[in-house]
């Protein structure tokens, strides 16, 4: 059973309280771009053994999106942060790379 | 190979077992193959098989980071059904079912199929409305299916609750045809024979790169060194992910944790497969007595092999409303299973964006049915080089060309 914290309302709940989104950061390919690209966009996910970023939905308390860090192997959350951001802020990569030194981040 | 028969166990029995062989060998890897597979579950198993029995290649490893048959195979419920909606599915499908009608004899190995019934329960009036279209598809496909009334529901499955309130019976699709093997069987089975025909199984070896070199698969790097290769089968199910971003390329796949559960042995109490999808359970009783229920699929990407706590509560909570008989019943084991869930719930066979590298992934909640047909289709389409036309339309570029081959609604949650 996952504890997540939402970063809007301040709720520390169980994971029934919330509703797992999928991969976060996406880039949205639209209008123009190549059908690789957009393909990618759609369909291809990174689907790491080891840490994800990824959205969630408060759907019982607030009803707002956010993102997460989280360990996809041992189900340690690495901290939750805003929605409106292109990249996990430096606060997560520090708590990630605090306790995994050897991790990279994916492109 | 010595044959196992009757008769075997009557000579052995004279001689207190002695003779007995072991079932597959366990061979020192080689620097160099034709054909390295990657994952020794049922699929990967199967591939190598039918490389060897079919298309004549066996100089074929096949590399098992942990046992053979220890991922999804040995972990899944077993149930064999070939009652899909799309015409690819229901090719590939029944091409698996008939092979498993006479898959004991072919491999000279107890599989234990038991064609016992899959009865599929509709209990909302959208599930009903689906399975009557899934029928007619099936009567077109010339897969042998029918719809039951709640009555004939009921007097096949006598422990069964029809009148709900919460989820009442509406009627059930159900396939005479279907039912259970002994899913280490079938992994043991297909092991002893691809064995016997010359295929290397290395166990306890886990594969950490894929060399390439001008855009052609080389090799693999594993943890007792570099082996060289032709042709390279990538068949992990759930770690296709990891596998894929070592051969640089991606998938349209997320992995989830799926669990299962059995209760303690009861006296024989249901004799055929039932499924639930509305309430994500399904049930069928094993020839130990156990009743083997299969569980939710998590809501987020994980490697657990364990699965949340609250999806076993809710099929548990919803089956005994239908099953009353269950709830005082004790549980005896729970695990889960890493599973590969594509977007249209239909699985990649076929090519890879490198060369020689073909793959096949992507059964999610329901490849144990398969394991037989996807191994055919496979060890066709990586012996010609081209997909195999019960392959083709699993290509993993009908996702560019969104060509779906959408089973949502026959694959259920959880198969
Ligand atoms: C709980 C549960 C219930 C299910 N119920 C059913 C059912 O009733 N009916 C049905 O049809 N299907 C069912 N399924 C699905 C079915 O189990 C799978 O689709 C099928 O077993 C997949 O077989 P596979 O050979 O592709 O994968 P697996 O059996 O998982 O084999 C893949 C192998 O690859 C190995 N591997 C991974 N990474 C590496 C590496 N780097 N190097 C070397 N080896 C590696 C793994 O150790 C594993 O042994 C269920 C699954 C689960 C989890
Ligand atoms: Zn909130």
């Amino acid at each position: 059973m996952l504890l997540l914290t939402c970063p809007y309302c301040g709720v520390s709940a169980e994971e029934t309280e919330f509703h797992g989104g999928g991969e976060a950061h996406l880039k949205r390919h639209a209008d123009g771009s190549s059908d690789d690209a957009f393909t990618a966009y759609l369909f291809e996910r990174k689907n790491p053994k080891g840490i994800v970023f990824e959205r969630w939905r408060h759907v019982y308390g607030c009803g707002k999106w956010f993102h997460a860090a989280r360990c996809a192997v041992t189900l340690e959350v690495f901290g939750t942060y805003s929605a409106q951001t292109l990249k996990p802020p430096k606060s997560i990569i520090t708590s990630i790379k605090a306790k995994r030194p050897d991790w990279e981040e994916i492109s | 190979m010595r044959k196992y028969s009757a008769f075997a166990i009557a000579r052995e029995a004279f001689r207190h077992h002695s003779g007995w062989q072991r079932a597959w060998r366990s061979p020192e890897p080689k620097k160099s193959y034709q054909v390295v597979i990657v994952g020794a579950g049922g699929h990967g198993l199967a591939t190598a098989y039918y490389l060897a029995k079919n298309h004549g290649i066996r100089d074929i490893a096949v590399i098992e980071k942990g046992w053979l048959g220890g991922g999804n195979t040995g972990r899944n419920t077993t149930i064999i059904r070939s009652n899909y909606l799309q015409d690819e599915s229901a090719a590939i499908y029944e091409k698996a079912r008939g092979l498993y009608e006479g898959l004991s004899a072919e491999l000279n190995y107890n599989i234990m199929f038991s064609p016992r019934g899959v009865m599929m329960l509709a209990q909302t009036e959208h599930e009903l409305r689906g399975y009557h279209r899934i029928n007619q598809a099936n009567a077109i496909q010339g897969v042998a299916t029918e719809m039951l009334t709640p009555e004939q529901v009921k007097s096949k499955v006598p422990i069964m609750e029809i009148n709900g309130p919460r989820y009442p019976v509406l009627g059930a699709l159900w396939q005479a045809r279907g039912g259970t093997a002994r899913h280490d069987a079938v992994a043991w089975g297909y092991a002893r024979a691809a064995s016997d025909l010359g295929v290397d199984i290395i166990q306890q070896t886990e594969v950490t790169g894929i060399t390439q070199s001008g855009g052609q698969v080389t090799g693999v790097q594993t943890t007792r060194g570099d082996i060289s290769c032709k042709k390279l089968g990538i068949v992990v199910a759930g770690h296709s992910g990891v596998l894929a971003e070592m051969a640089g390329f991606r998938l349209p796949i997320e992995s989830v944790s799926l669990q299962a559960l059995v209760s303690e042995p009861i006296k024989p109490c249901i004799d055929v497969v039932v499924m639930a999808n509305t309430v994500h359970g399904y049930l069928s009783q094993s020839d130990k007595g156990e009743l083997v229920i299969g569980g939710g699929a998590d809501g987020y990407n994980n490697y657990t092999q364990r699965g949340s706590f609250h999806h076993v509560e809710e099929t548990v909570r919803a089956l005994i409303e239908t099953f009353p008989i269950i709830s005082r019943l004790k549980q005896l084991r729970q695990w889960g299973g890493i599973v590969d869930m594509t977007g249209d719930r239909s699985p990649i066979i076929g090519k890879t964006p490198l060369g020689g590298c073909f793959i096949n992934c992507g059964w999610g909640t329901g490849g144990f049915k398969s394991i037989p047909g996807s191994g055919w289709a496979l060890a066709a389409t990586m012996a010609s080089g081209e997909p195999d036309e019960l392959a083709a339309p699993f290509g993993l570029e009908r996702f560019a060309e969104g060509r779906f081959i959408d089973e949502s609604v026959a694959a259920g949650v959880a198969h």
